[in-house]
């Protein structure tokens, strides 16, 4: 075998699979134990498809002729998995400041206005691992500053990247426990600032005029974050606010009532001692399964069980993390299965884990007649796994992405097939045994 | 296991010694009170042993796990076997063993039992918790200097650090803590039990060797940018002039410890800890991501003529696994870290199962308090990434890299990291298959003292640090 340097041409591929995806196909999935999360499990359930979309679930599905068969006897089949806190294609190599665009430096820590979705790179290497082991949609959220930014729901597909997005923006990004992140000096005046930045841009929303003449008072932000905060004012768009102490949470509570607006809690390392609260308030949190350490004093809390208490309290949970700590959140993504499994082993039903990856987040965003269920209508994003999703042993055989499965190579199996048996070149000898 | 100031008393006092001798004492044989030579502390003598390990094993009462499944580590898995922990070690392994009368016996159906876990590549207690600013619980990185062989991670280690019960909780019962990787050389690591002490000396695992951390790649020529090393040329001309040094003061101390004539050299701390490298006291531990550092790294290696025992984080082994495995060097590997910068963009998850298809020695590490905790299901990863590749790895194979070879990574294979008769009785008791996700440890054994059960919370191990800080329930126990 000769050695081949080629160059990486993801970017042509992702052209032609973008066309050749225009051609729609009736696809019909059969045998297996099928999870429309809507609804209750269907044994030997059938999930047919056409033109990207699935047109019917059951038992008793009426197949076809010339449809595409997938036997999925044996196999489980889920909705298309959702990792609700990534930066997939917009941070490649974390430490190359080039290939990371998922932070704006706005003005005084303030970028509302800042879109972070304009970023993606589609090419990105990242995108086919998350695919190929089920996640089939992600949420895009901005880091750092009081507030960070807006976040997307965006589609692992191969295209452009309006092509990707599927809705944005589906939240502002703020922060109320994180005074350095914020970069102000304390908890107080965190929510100081929030406080000013929402009241003026309810006052500019009022006198936009009398702002364009320049007879009003400096605003706490620019004009472009002053109107990025308008559907925030206006109950259309949720705050997510990344908090981990109790105590915070509650701040963040109270601030949502003073404004009216929607507020959703992220991380929430301590959520679990304010579920009460957080169910009555109809508040979600995003957070994940694997954190137990007290790796900050606002985290002091931090437990596994705290998505299954929550749960339990009846509060919204989206399960978010990469089931391994300290990596990169990206190169990981495909692993928030495994978080929801540890949730499962901390105390939370499986049924309410898979939902927890699929339906809620869906919900959450605004996005649940689109994705997150198996159900007539919805965009065919469906998985078809070897065995029980959440555990390691179990492989996604088949990832539909709007009915089609798409083919290209990671770069991690290139790597792979060049290695696993070495290339001739590579064989002569390196460090003479001594 | 309670664990109070009393329990601690009693342990420290009323035990047998640890099974593993101490590390041999110096022979010297000049004694300074009859002939006014200098004082130990001016001698670099080899194995030298200042900060002694003052553990002893925990009071223990003789246990029998019957009806579980047996990953020992060391063959075949047992079905439906026992083990019988006594005195602190394995008394007996197999398809039945005899039960003492005063035993305590566990009825092990559907559950498993394996080696304690052991993670070569940890900062816990170095790296404390919380780490917020201005807590000043980073004491990983000497980085005021591209080589500080003169540093002792094991002066940094805090015991009430509220990482090691999580650690336990694990089932990790064993910990190499590391120096971090700012630096070229790095410093001495520790060997760690993970049981609770008031002191540092009060953890180290007996009688186990040194490692000495180095680092390649882009750490150290990013954190030295301004002083250098600048360039991974100048790390390799640092490695190197370092060993040169310490090449002649080996020579140099070795024969003045022979002859004894004249003054004794002067004594150099960060000298003294690369001698003994040189002399295989010290085991090496680099941290090296890349395929082509790594290849340099052994030539220097051949250059002075030491070993390097184990390559941390080596994203790119697969690509080298022929030659880890023809100089016995392991591989410290993650299942699935990548992309956090450019020398981890070649990461691929089977990278464990190629090393270890290639007959290198795999090891599944941390570098993290988090990871650390679940190396059962990071295994599991690297499993079902090699077979989804058809490289095939059976959980016999996979418990190896999280049991016996990190043992012989720190050169404590001969007593603790499988399952056999005469070793410590370092043991976890699982809910279930260990490579399920939703299994978890639900006992574990120190030296045949149960430290940690999941079903009594009420006697989990909490830190000084927690009590007061960190609400009661939340930890490693439920």
């Amino acid at each position: 075998m000769r050695v081949r340097f080629q160059r990486w041409g993801l970017a042509a591929f992702v052209l032609c699979s973008s066309v050749a995806s225009l051609g729609a196909q009736t696809v019909a999935i059969t045998g297996g134990k099928v999870f429309p999360v809507s609804g209750p499990p269907i044994e030997n359930g059938t999930v047919l498809i056409r033109d990207g979309k699935i047109v019917s679930v059951g038992a008793d599905v009426a197949i076809p002729s010339g449809a595409r068969r997938i036997d999925a006897t044996g196999k489980w089949v889920t909705p298309g998995l959702i990792n609700s806190s990534t930066s997939l294609g917009v941070v490649e190599i974390g430490a190359v400041a080039g290939t990371r665009d998922n932070a704006a430096r706005g003005r005084d820590n303030i970028a509302a206005a800042f879109q972070v979705w304009e970023g993606i790179n589609p090419a990105s290497v990242l995108f086919p691992p998350a695919r190929e082991e089920g996640v089939t949609n992600a949420v895009l959220l901005p880091q750092g500053g009081l507030v960070a930014g807006q976040a997307a729901i965006i589609t692992l597909l191969e295209g452009t990247v309006s092509d990707m997005v599927l809705r944005a923006p589906v939240a502002m990004v703020g922060e109320v426990g994180d005074a350095q992140s914020a970069g102000v000096s304390s908890r107080g005046e965190v929510l100081m600032r929030l406080r000013e930045l929402l009241e003026d841009s309810r006052i500019y929303a009022r006198r936009r005029g009398d702002f364009e003449r320049a007879q009003t008072r400096p605003f706490a932000a620019s004009r472009l974050d002053l109107e990025a905060m308008q559907p925030v004012l206006d109950g259309r768009l949720p705050l997510l606010v990344a908090v981990d102490r109790a105590s915070d949470i509650d701040a963040t509570l109270a601030l949502a009532k003073e404004f009216g607006i929607r507020v959703m809690i992220g991380s929430g390392a301590e959520a679990w001692q304010v579920a009460d609260r957080l169910a009555a308030a109809k508040v979600p949190v995003l957070t994940g399964a694997m954190n137990n350490i007290p790796g900050s004093f606002s985290s002091l809390g931090a437990r596994q069980e705290n998505a299954a208490l929550l749960r339990k309290a009846g509060v919204q949970v989206a399960i978010i993390g990469n089931a391994g700590g300290g990596s990169d959140d990206s190169f990981n993504a495909q692993n928030v299965k495994y978080e929801a499994g540890n949730a499962v082993a901390y105390g939370m039903t499986w049924d309410d884990a898979l939902r927890a990856i699929t339906l809620t987040p869906a919900e959450l965003f605004g996005v649940s007649a689109r994705i997150g269920s198996l159900q007539a209508g919805r965009d065919a994003n469906v998985v078809v796994w070897s065995g029980d999703p959440f555990e390691f042993a179990t492989r996604a055989e088949h990832v539909l992405i709007r009915g089609k499965e798409l083919e290209t190579k990671s770069r991690q199996e290139l790597l792979i097939e060049r290695y696993r048996t070495l290339p001739p070149a590579y064989t002569t000898p390196t460090t003479p045994k001594p | 296991m309670r664990f109070t100031l009393a329990a601690l008393a009693i342990a420290a006092s009323a035990c047998a010694p640890a099974q593993a001798t101490q590390s041999p004492a110096p022979k010297a044989s000049v004694t300074p009170a009859d002939t006014g030579a200098p004082g130990r502390g001016a001698l670099s003598a080899p194995n030298a042993d200042p900060f002694p390990s003052t553990y002893r094993p925990f009071p223990s009462r003789p246990t029998v796990i019957r009806n579980v499944n047996l990953l020992t580590a060391a063959g075949p898995m047992i079905r439906g076997g026992a083990i019988l922990l006594r005195d602190g070690r394995i008394a007996a392994v197999g398809a039945t063993v005899d039960a003492p009368a005063d035993a305590i016996v566990i009825d092990g159906a559907g559950k498993y039992v394996t080696p304690g876990i052991i993670d070569t590549h940890s900062h816990v207690g170095a790296g404390g918790a919380p780490g917020d600013a201005g807590a000043n619980t980073n004491d990983v990185n000497e980085a005021t200097n591209p080589s500080t062989p003169y540093v002792w991670v094991e002066h940094s280690v805090w015991p009430q650090d509220a990482q090691f019960p999580r650690e336990l909780a694990g089932g990790v019962t064993t910990l190499q803590v590391l120096p971090g990787s700012a630096n070229l050389i790095g410093g001495r690591s520790v060997v760690l039990k993970v049981v609770p002490s008031r002191s540092a000396q009060g953890m180290k695992y007996p009688g186990a060797k040194y490692g000495l951390k180095m680092a390649c790649g882009e750490n150290p020529k990013r954190v030295y940018a301004s002083r250098g090393p600048s360039t991974r040329m100048g790390n390799v001309a640092g490695y190197r002039a370092a060993w040169i040094e310490a090449e002649r003061y080996r020579r140099r101390w070795d024969k003045w410890t022979a002859d004894h004539k004249g003054e004794p050299p002067t004594r150099d701390l960060g000298m003294e800890t690369l001698a003994e490298v040189l002399r295989g006291n010290i085991l090496v531990h680099n941290h090296c991501y890349r395929a082509d550092e790594m290849v340099q790294m052994m030539d220097i290696a051949h250059e002075f003529g030491y070993k390097i025992r184990s390559f941390h984080h080596g994203v790119e082994a697969y690509k080298i696994a022929d030659l880890l495995a023809r100089d016995s060097i392991s591989a410290s590997i993650w299942a699935d870290w990548g992309a956090f910068k450019l020398e981890a963009a070649d990461a691929v998850t089977a990278n464990l199962a190629l090393v270890f298809k290639a007959g290198a020695r795999a090891i599944v590490h941390s570098d993290d308090a988090t990871g650390s905790q679940h190396l059962n299901q990071e295994a599991a990863k690297g499993m079902a990434a090699g077979n989804r590749i058809g490289v095939t790895v059976t959980e016999e194979d996979a418990v190896k890299w999280i049991t016996i070879n990190p043992a012989w990574a720190l050169g404590i294979d001969d007593r603790t990291g499988s399952l056999e008769v005469g070793k410590s009785a370092d043991v976890v008791l699982w809910s279930g298959d260990p490579f399920s996700v939703y299994t978890r440890s639900e006992k574990v054994w120190v030296d045949g003292a149960m430290l940690f059960d999941r079903l009594d919370p009420a006697q989990r191990w909490r830190t000084d640090f927690e009590l007061g800080f960190v609400p009661e329930q939340v930890g490693g126990a439920r």
